[in-house]
């Protein structure tokens, strides 16, 4: 796909997105104007916002119709195969990392995650990929846990019981 | 002025405090790491360190930050000289002379220049800034909602016509942000506003700073990614002692467009919209219009390292004085730092001099203290921060994705967050590679509570009159400024166009 037509592309969703809008904002019942002795209504604010959102997606489409933009006349490939493989393979496991920290809890996911990039797709030695999957939660574990108090997701019980244990742990040596 | 100068004092001597000492040394030494990281900036090290500041009070909290974003400043010209590639847009001009200057084995000459220029430009504009600041916050107090609005306007106008880029994406942006601000329980009536396949999550709203760390983390990564495939490649740096006191010997040379630099960087910073990188550009091309020597430029000059170097660490201090003064911030950076202080229980604005003293002077006496704190850490690291760069990309990457998915989590409480900041950051990513830019979203964002909060409180008070904006004079002055922003990029064209018909 060529950056003219993304750009084409983009523009329409630009601009079903903000009708979208539109119709959210009157599907809920939501004054849009002025309501007597109270004021604007609550949905005074978002629904002109994407009306205006609408109209500059329109100029927007307007302009490329006309190829007045860089991206209007440009017919290079809007995203490269390997640029393609490199954020599809980083989205899909930064997706996998999120839906994990739910199951086998953040800290064995981001070990996993890491696991993935530094030795899958940065093809590093094992030394390099085990420091890297060990330091990192652990620097995780002691900022937001024991400095900050802050309890990330730990996962299913079995997965919650293993961070219990550490936490005895670090209680018993605080103690 | 004697009171600026007490007050002044105090602030300094909290920013001796343990603690916040503390903070300085370790905001500054993060800043020069992330700042010198490819593909990480200010803004970046800001919107992902800021959910650990909730360990420390307020004050602490935005010394911290606000010495991470002096750090990030002086540590963009390192990877800028050694890499060639800058460290975050406000680095870009100092490739031009930086990269050459490394490519002849002078690597420590130009880093040398860029710290010492960097803090000449940070001194000017702190003592800039502690004059200007309590004069503009008096004046402020007299706002009321009616004024507020229309210099949200001027905020937002300010991007349309000073920020460079296409004015229908940009309005886009900014729109795009109001209205993510919007989502959630409406302010003044309570009703649950546009909430998206009936979820609850949106509810709560979306906090900016979902926005800010998927744009400013993922999205950022993401283009790092595509535009370095991953590798990076270093120049070897010489260093020693007797190099870096000859070098030390060289400021002579570059001084005056240094303190040209400074002023018009501390400036143009001030500007919404504006920022560092317009500042760093425009004064390296005043160092050069003006040099004796302007063909050595992008050549190798220790000047055209130096101009830029001081003109973006100026303008990082000038985009917190309308941030402190009048609540709006004057670069991304200062957004999501407006942002933070909103968190922390504080009303950024003109009420923030009377209400909290201690906090706003204990950020300037750090500021006086930071610029010296990095200057030093700038010089010693040099060889570390080296080392350091050459870490490969496919490690940092992770490092980095993680550390955004921890901060959203840590900050929200909610997955569902996190993978709203991956949507976002994907979504950033796409409409940045078509050109349609991001950092107005992130503005609008956080000033959208506030401007429709103003907006709706101005014309409940004028029984629905819009008038009502163009009836006071602080109003109706910040609106036809706001307009004539607007249309100033749309009439220099016009007359550009008769122009060149005419020759």
């Amino acid at each position: 796909m060529s950056v003219r037509m993304a750009e084409m592309l983009m523009g329409v969703c630009m601009l079903l997105v903000s009708l979208g809008l539109m119709w959210t904002v009157v599907a809920d019942d939501l004054a849009i104007g002025w309501i007597e002795g109270r004021g604007p209504g609550s949905g005074m604010w978002p629904f002109w916002l994407s009306l205006g959102m609408a109209l500059s997606s329109c100029w927007i489409l307007f302009r490329w119709f006309r190829n007045v933009t860089p991206e209007s006349s440009n017919s290079d490939p809007y995203i490269d195969p390997e640029t393609v493989f490199l954020v599809g393979v980083t989205i899909a496991a930064i997706f996998f990392l999120l839906l994990l920290s739910n199951i086998i809890g953040i800290y064995f996911s981001m070990m996993l995650f890491l696991l993935a990039y530094v030795r899958g797709i940065g093809r590093h030695g094992w030394i390099l990929t085990i420091s890297v999957m060990l330091g990192m939660p652990v620097a995780i574990y002691m900022l937001f846990e024991v400095a900050l108090n802050k309890y990330l997701p730990r996962g299913w019980p079995f997965f919650e019981n293993i961070f219990l244990h550490i936490d005895d742990f670090r209680y018993a040596i605080m103690s | 002025m004697d009171s600026i100068l007490s007050l002044l004092t105090a602030g300094l001597l909290q920013s001796f405090e343990p603690l916040n000492l503390a903070m300085i040394f370790l905001g500054c030494f993060a800043g020069l790491f992330i700042g010198a990281m490819p593909g990480l900036g200010s803004v970046n090290g800001v919107a992902i360190l800021l959910p650990v500041t909730f360990l420390v009070p307020p004050t602490s909290a935005i010394i911290f930050l606000a010495a991470l974003y002096y750090g990030a400043m002086y540590g963009g010209a390192v990877s800028s000289i050694t890499l060639g590639i800058p460290g975050s847009s406000t680095a870009v001009a100092t490739v031009f002379d930086g990269r050459p200057m490394a490519q002849q084995g002078k690597a420590d000459k130009a880093l040398m220049a860029a710290a010492i220029a960097s803090f000449i430009g940070g001194t000017i504009s702190v003592i800039l800034f502690t004059g200007f600041a309590p004069p503009l916050a008096a004046f402020a107090l007299k706002f009321g909602p009616q004024e507020e609005f229309a210099l949200m306007l001027l905020a937002f106008a300010t991007f349309i016509g000073l920020g460079g880029d296409d004015i229908p994406k940009t309005i886009f942006s900014i729109l795009v942000g109001l209205v993510l601000a919007a989502v959630g329980f409406d302010i003044i009536s309570g009703k649950p506003r546009l909430i998206f396949f009936d979820m609850v999550e949106f509810q709560r709203g979306i906090e900016f700073l979902v926005l800010a760390i998927g744009i400013y983390g993922i999205g950022e990564m993401l283009w790092t990614l595509e535009h370095t495939k991953g590798a990076v490649q270093i120049h070897k740096v010489e260093t020693g002692f007797r190099r870096m006191i000859a070098n030390l010997k060289d400021v002579r040379k570059y001084l005056p467009t240094t303190l040209v630099g400074s002023v018009l960087g501390f400036v143009v910073g001030t500007l919404p919209a504006a920022g560092a990188t317009p500042a760093s550009l425009m004064s390296y091309g005043l160092a050069k219009s003006f040099s004796k020597d302007g063909d050595s430029f992008g050549k190798g000059n220790v000047a055209g390292v130096a101009a830029p170097e001081a003109a973006n660490n100026a303008a990082s201090t000038g985009s917190m004085l309308p941030m402190l003064t009048l609540g709006i911030p004057g670069s991304p950076t200062t957004a999501i730092l407006l942002g933070g202080m909103i968190i922390w229980g504080l009303r950024p604005g003109p009420l923030l001099f009377t209400e909290s003293p201690d906090f706003v002077w204990g950020l300037i006496g750090s500021m006086y203290v930071a610029n010296f704190v990095t200057v030093v850490l700038n010089i010693a690291l040099i060889p570390v921060f080296i080392r350091v760069l050459a870490m490969p990309f496919s490690v940092l990457a992770p490092i980095i994705f993680i550390l955004c998915v921890v901060g959203v989590f840590a900050t929200t409480d909610r997955m569902f967050d996190t993978y709203l900041m991956l949507i976002l950051g994907l979504a950033g990513y796409l409409l940045r590679k078509l050109n349609y830019p991001v950092a107005p979203a992130v503005l609008a964002i956080v000033l959208g509570p506030l401007t429709e909060r103003s907006l709706r409180q101005s014309l409940i008070s004028s029984q629905g009159d819009a008038m009502t904006f163009l009836e006071r004079p602080i109003s109706l002055t910040c609106i036809l400024v706001a307009v004539a922003l607007v249309l100033y990029p749309m009439v220099s064209k016009q007359l550009r166009k008769r122009k060149l018909a005419q020759s």
